[in-house]
């Protein structure tokens, strides 16, 4: 099938160069500095878009809801509804989308510029390992960052789609926040969070390598940021079935 | 391979290399010897570039023995490697300069990584760096806030930073206008008298003049002559007469 080749050729480079990461990240010395640096480029970059995405999502789910849920006078559920479809769901794979658009692509653009203006080579040369400081570094950056910017998103959207109720039906704040928090159990919360770290790596892991394997010019920096994007949103997707199946495995 | 003679910081034998069916080097052989300059010329896609890289392990050869600072390159492992690359200096042809950190933090991130200097040691190690090149103005700015001259020489800085033995640069003054190619230029030969070895890859003629003892000309990935640039000139082949004149 035409396409199928390179498409499983990349994925095989994909697991090979997670190997790697495996490998490199408990050899010594450690980047923290780097691993600092990425850390707040991630996350003070990428807030503004969560928080926005959030509050939108939590705006939309509660209008949209609300008219439904009425038609079978349930509309008392809606704080329930928002919880459990936000902090299960939907705030954790549309934060991780949003990011994998935002650093799937700078990660692999930077990285692809970094290539082909031989600053990768001049830390080889300069006997600094460019994987562990330039891979490691934004892999363990991303697996820290993105529970972090899910859990603010989830805020933002209770918050958001709390406003919208109290807009339509000046909804008491502390109801709200009982009944959401009452349909949520610690382990809902725990793995729904957990789950975008493995999110985190998948964007990263993704984003470097179609980044440091670029060869060529801009034109393949540009194609590389491209491909990093549609291939991590892509695996998010189906790491979040996968993952899913786990936790009703595990915990109903 | 010959036998090398401890004068020889780098010696080259039969070496090829092909990228897919493109056949770039086809038996280059090359010694250089301590303290001495070397332009390698020639014209666009004729392996410089590969060659070079192939002297401080960026690139594995097909075929041949790469001997740089009496160990063979091509056999050592990573480790061995990185302690080689340690007594090298390379200047890219764009520079290279690290983006992300400013011209100061460019050459500390080396320092800090392969030095015990203190802090304070370290920026004046930095200083004096950027003082040889003129340009100490420029420390806390980005790459993208200097001209091309400058990133060159705040490249050829950061190249030296550790003192390396070996100084390989990769077109040095392309792009640059004759004022500042007279300064990398000399430069270049202020390095040599310090005693290091340099080998540069040049097109340009008035760099070559300045900074290089000898030259080595490389034609269809095999070296069409070498000696020195009156030698070049007088050269019968037609390929040499054209570069030249």
């Amino acid at each position: 099938m035409p396409g199928l080749k390179p498409f499983t050729e990349r994925l095989g480079d994909l697991s090979l160069f997670s190997g790697q990461f495996a490998w490199q990240v408990f050899k010594r010395p450690f980047e923290g500095r780097e691993l600092i640096r990425q850390m707040d480029e991630i996350g003070t970059k990428s807030l503004v878009l969560v928080l926005v995405t959030g509050c939108a999502i939590g705006v939309v789910l509660s209008m949209q809801s609300r008219g439904t849920l009425a038609r079978f006078g349930a509309e008392a559920v809606l704080p329930s509804m928002l919880a459990l479809a936000v902090v299960k769901e939907i705030g954790p794979v549309i934060t991780s989308l949003v990011l994998a658009g935002r650093l799937g692509a700078g990660i692999a653009a930077e990285l692809g510029s970094m290539r082909v203006t031989e600053q990768i080579d001049a830390l080889e040369v300069a006997a600094l390992n460019p994987f562990r400081h330039l891979v490691v570094t934004r892999v363990l950056a991303c697996i820290v960052m993105f529970p972090l910017l899910t859990v603010a998103c989830n805020l933002v959207a209770l918050g958001g789609g709390y406003l919208e109720a109290l807009l339509s039906s000046e909804l008491d704040y502390r109801l709200f926040v009982d009944q959401a928090f009452a349909s949520l159990r610690l382990s809902d919360l725990i793995f729904s969070t957990a789950k975008t770290g493995v999110f985190g790596f998948i964007v990263a892991i993704t984003g470097c390598n179609f980044g440091f394997k670029v060869r060529g010019g801009t034109r393949e920096v540009g194609q590389a940021a491209m491909q990093a994007v549609v291939v991590s949103s892509l695996l998010v997707l189906v790491a979040n079935v996968v993952l899913v199946r786990i936790s009703l495995m595990l915990f109903g | 391979m010959t036998n090398p003679d401890p004068q020889d910081v780098v010696v080259i034998n039969n070496l090829h290399k092909a990228f897919g069916r493109r056949r770039i080097l086809r038996g280059i052989n090359l010694r250089v010897r301590c303290g001495e300059s070397v332009a390698i010329m020639g014209g666009s896609g004729t392996g410089k570039s590969v060659l070079l890289k192939h002297i401080v392990g960026l690139i594995e050869p097909d075929l041949g023995a790469i001997q740089v600072l009496g160990q063979r390159i091509d056999e050592l492992s990573s480790l061995d490697l990185d302690a080689v690359r340690l007594r090298i200096g390379y200047l890219f042809q764009g520079g290279a300069l690290f983006d992300s950190m400013t011209v100061a933090d460019n050459m500390d991130f080396v320092l800090r990584r392969h030095t015990d200097l203190r802090k304070a040691e370290r920026t004046d190690r930095i200083m004096e760096a950027l003082d040889w090149v003129s340009l100490q103005a420029t420390a806390n700015q980005y790459p993208a806030q200097l001209s091309g001259g400058q990133k060159k020489r705040v490249a050829l800085a950061r190249a030296i930073i550790l003192e390396p033995e070996i100084l390989l640069c990769d077109e040095p003054t392309t792009g640059l206008d004759p004022v500042s190619v007279r300064t990398v230029s000399n430069l270049l030969v202020r390095l040599q008298r310090r005693n290091m070895s340099v080998i540069t890859i040049t097109h340009d003629l008035l760099c070559a003049e300045i900074a290089a003892d000898r030259a080595v000309f490389l034609h269809e990935g095999k070296v069409l002559a070498q000696g020195t640039l009156s030698d070049m000139r007088t050269h019968p082949h037609p390929m040499l007469k054209e570069f030249f004149h």
